[in-house]
């Protein structure tokens, strides 16, 4: 081998395109790697008459970022991750909304695909570190001997809220070249590298998921695999326990939602929790949503250590939620934290992230319970 | 980088003296061969020469010989055009199997030895059985096929056989009589022509519908003027086959030994599927425990090694070789096997440096592999 070797995540779209133009143009050795995660064609159902096949490993992604390693010229293969993608994302996915809980795949995908396998491939073919197209900030503090991550310098396309599970040793190989730059930058980056893709439209929502409509998704994959849509109907109920109607599939609903219920009130009504066991959705007034305190567990330490005593930060529930400020209380268990906010947060729902930013810096974070 | 090319069953280059005998064909001779000027007897002179160049390597008269656009052709030709209840075998190509599947079919399944047992297909034969396919060698393990007995029994039985002998050319001698073979496949590109050429061999009084219409070409069995640059082409490579093959093969046989001893003398837990087989003397597909083929692949690669993992067409699939798991393989096993088919450029140095590049690049593979121990 020569010297250091870079693996690019290559997707097709403008980011990650744009981090293989920069190392290329700084004389890096790179090789393009793009991960074909899902067949799109395997749920022809979920595809609008005539309309494209959604966004996530079609073949025209493919075509694009083998378009712009050809124009690079550097080496490019596609490596297929579909059944590990399947097993730690998809299936996670469906069985966690089964449960009761609102996933967030991307973060599933971060953990045990790019940030894993991706890794692990990127190593085997030779490559020592790997890029891709994040927007978050790294940087090694020689004092604490840690990797730390900040938000990024576009706080519009900060995703440090799907990267909180990171282990010192992955971050120790990742690069995030985009990650002190404003996305305007990058895509006027991407027309003076001459990258084809420069104008392509941002992704949005669920990579695999077509349109962001994850119930058709579910109902789909459900019938693909043989499972019958009526074991997740049940009763709608109010929070004071009276049963209201009907619903047509718990995986409909998620905390803090309140079209599709089917309800008519007086005042507006909300998902305030959804039970698995009972398969009962629960609805009410929309102060039945907030929330002081909540238990996470699976907590991951990325820019300190584990904190002995309880701690300040921002904490972020969901990637669209404003930071609230919150006491962090460790636990015997030190995978797990109670969490106090200052106020009360609005729908606080079981399965999504909970992400701990100290300013800029982003402490840790791990799945609220 | 120094490049070294060890996927000659994917394709190879075009030979100096095939390119030599097809480049006048493109300028010079470029007439239409039906047409009745000079312009037209010059092209349909080379065409002619072509025909009966190919027809000597595979043992038959030149009017057996149609051209075809490569080996795909050649097999949906011979499928479609007789039709009926076909038998086949579980490790045919694609170019088979997805044709075969237009019809009705038997696939007869094929054990770990990579070899169809021929009573196997005798006792698939129905009434209603028009065809027997079985390929001359396999593309993926190189076994070579019992295609003579099975000829015999497709005679005994009445029914036609057709051979797919697109990696058999060059590789093991061909006699379209003496394996009593009804139709008979081959390509270009795997025998240093270009691309886009084929032919396929029809014995004389076997009708055949054809699958292409229009004009009489080719004894009205594929219409569409001559790809005579590409026929001339083949033409030069059937050629010189017949005039060299016989002193290559056993260099070639010696090269993958060279290459097989290497491998499995400094790699552990490597096994040679198909070894004990009868083997066409250029192809070794190899097994390494533990190791994912995709990351070989892409590490050799870097490395300037061309290599493949099952057939070209498979490639930047999810699905494990079809030929692997025909064979008795579990998918890690054929998710863990390396196809490397040695060619005309290759020597010892190079199967040397191959050797240890494949070496290191699997201890890496496996030291990054905790499972692996």
């Amino acid at each position: 081998m020569p010297e250091q070797t870079i693996a690019v995540a290559m997707s097709g779209g403008v980011d990650s395109s744009v981090v293989a133009g920069m190392l290329r143009a700084r004389g890096e050795n790179i090789v393009g790697l793009t991960m074909q995660l899902w067949n799109q064609r395997r749920l022809p159902e979920l595809v609008p008459e005539g309309g494209s096949t959604g966004r996530c490993c079609s073949i025209d992604d493919v075509y694009d970022a083998r378009h712009v390693a050809q124009l690079l010229g550097i080496p490019y293969y596609v490596v297929n991750f579909e059944d590990r993608f399947e097993a730690q994302v998809v299936k996670p996915f469906v069985d966690e909304y089964l449960a009761g809980r609102t996933p967030i795949p991307c973060t599933l995908c971060n953990n045990f695909i790019k940030f894993d396998k991706f890794l692990d491939m990127a190593a085997g073919v030779g490559a020592d570190r790997i890029a891709t197209g994040h927007y978050a900030q790294l940087s090694y503090n020689a004092n604490t001997a840690r990797w730390e991550m900040r938000r990024s310098a576009d706080r519009t396309k900060d995703q440090t809220y799907f990267l909180f599970g990171l282990k010192q040793d992955q971050l120790a190989r990742t690069m995030f070249p985009l990650g002190a730059m404003e996305k305007t930058a990058v895509r006027e980056l991407a027309r003076e590298l001459g990258i084809p893709t420069a104008a392509k439209p941002d992704s949005q929502e669920i990579c695999f998921v077509p349109n962001g409509d994850y119930a058709a998704f579910i109902d789909a994959y459900f019938k693909e695999q043989g499972i019958a849509p009526s074991e997740t109907h049940g009763e709608l109920v109010t929070t004071h326990g009276r049963v209201v109607g009907e619903h047509s599939g718990i995986h409909h609903f998620t905390v803090g939602q309140r079209r599709g219920l089917g309800i008519s009130a007086g005042e507006p009504l909300y998902v305030i929790s959804t039970e698995p066991v009972s398969k009962r959705v629960v609805i009410g007034r929309g102060d039945a949503l907030l929330r002081a305190t909540m238990s996470v567990n699976n907590v991951n330490w990325i820019s300190i250590a584990a904190p002995l005593t309880p701690t300040r930060a921002e904490v972020k529930i969901r990637n669209k939620h404003q930071a609230a400020s919150a006491t962090i209380t460790p636990s015997a268990d030190p995978s797990r934290v109670e969490v106090h906010f200052d106020e009360p947060q609005r729908a606080v729902t079981p399965g999504q992230g909970a992400v701990f930013y100290s300013g800029e810096l982003v402490l840790g974070g791990g799945w609220i319970v | 980088m120094q490049r070294h090319y060890f996927d000659h069953n994917a394709t190879t280059p075009v030979s100096p003296e095939v390119l030599e005998a097809m480049l006048p064909v493109m300028t010079e001779v470029f007439g239409n061969p039906s047409s009745i000027h000079h312009y037209g007897q010059a092209a349909r002179a080379r065409l002619d020469h072509a025909r009966r160049q190919v027809a000597a390597l595979l043992h038959c008269s030149d009017n057996e010989i149609v051209f075809t656009s490569g080996g795909t052709e050649s097999d949906n030709l011979a499928i479609l055009g007789i039709g009926g209840h076909v038998i086949t075998t579980t490790i045919e190509h694609p170019a088979v199997l997805a044709t075969a599947d237009q019809l009705s079919v038997t696939q007869v399944p094929v054990d770990h030895s990579g070899i169809v047992d021929p009573e196997a297909i005798r006792n698939a034969i129905r009434p209603d059985t028009r065809l027997i396919t079985v390929m001359h060698v396999n593309n993926e393990l190189g076994t070579i096929q019992p295609v003579e007995e099975i000829g015999r029994i497709a005679r005994e039985a009445g029914v036609a056989f057709h051979s797919d002998g697109i990696q058999a050319a060059g590789k093991v001698p061909i006699d379209v009589s003496a394996i009593q073979a009804d139709v008979y496949s081959i390509s270009g590109h795997k025998i240093y022509a270009p691309k886009g050429i084929g032919a396929l061999f029809i014995r004389k009084g076997l009708h055949l519908r054809p699958q292409m219409f229009g004009g009489s070409h080719e004894s009205r069995l594929r219409a569409g003027t001559q790809n005579v640059a590409g026929a001339v082409a083949l033409g030069a490579a059937a050629q010189w086959i017949h005039e060299h093959a016989a002193a290559e093969r056993p260099a070639l046989a010696t090269l993958r030994d060279r290459l097989e001893c290497g491998i499995l003398s400094r790699i552990a837990d490597t096994h040679v599927n198909a070894a004990g087989s009868l083997r066409a003397p250029n192809v070794s597909n190899i097994r390494f425990e533990g190791i994912d083929s995709e990351a070989l692949l892409i590490a050799l690669d870097l490395r300037g090694f061309a290599v493949s993992a099952g057939s070209a067409c498979s490639s930047g699939a999810q699905a494990p070789s079809p030929v692997l798991i025909a064979i008795g393989l579990t998918r890690e096993q054929a998710k863990s096997s390396i196809r490397f088919s040695l060619g005309r450029s290759n020597d010892g140095a190079q199967v040397d440096a191959l050797i240890d590049a494949v070496s290191e690049s699997v201890a890496h593979l496996r030291k990054l592999a905790p499972a692996y121990a």
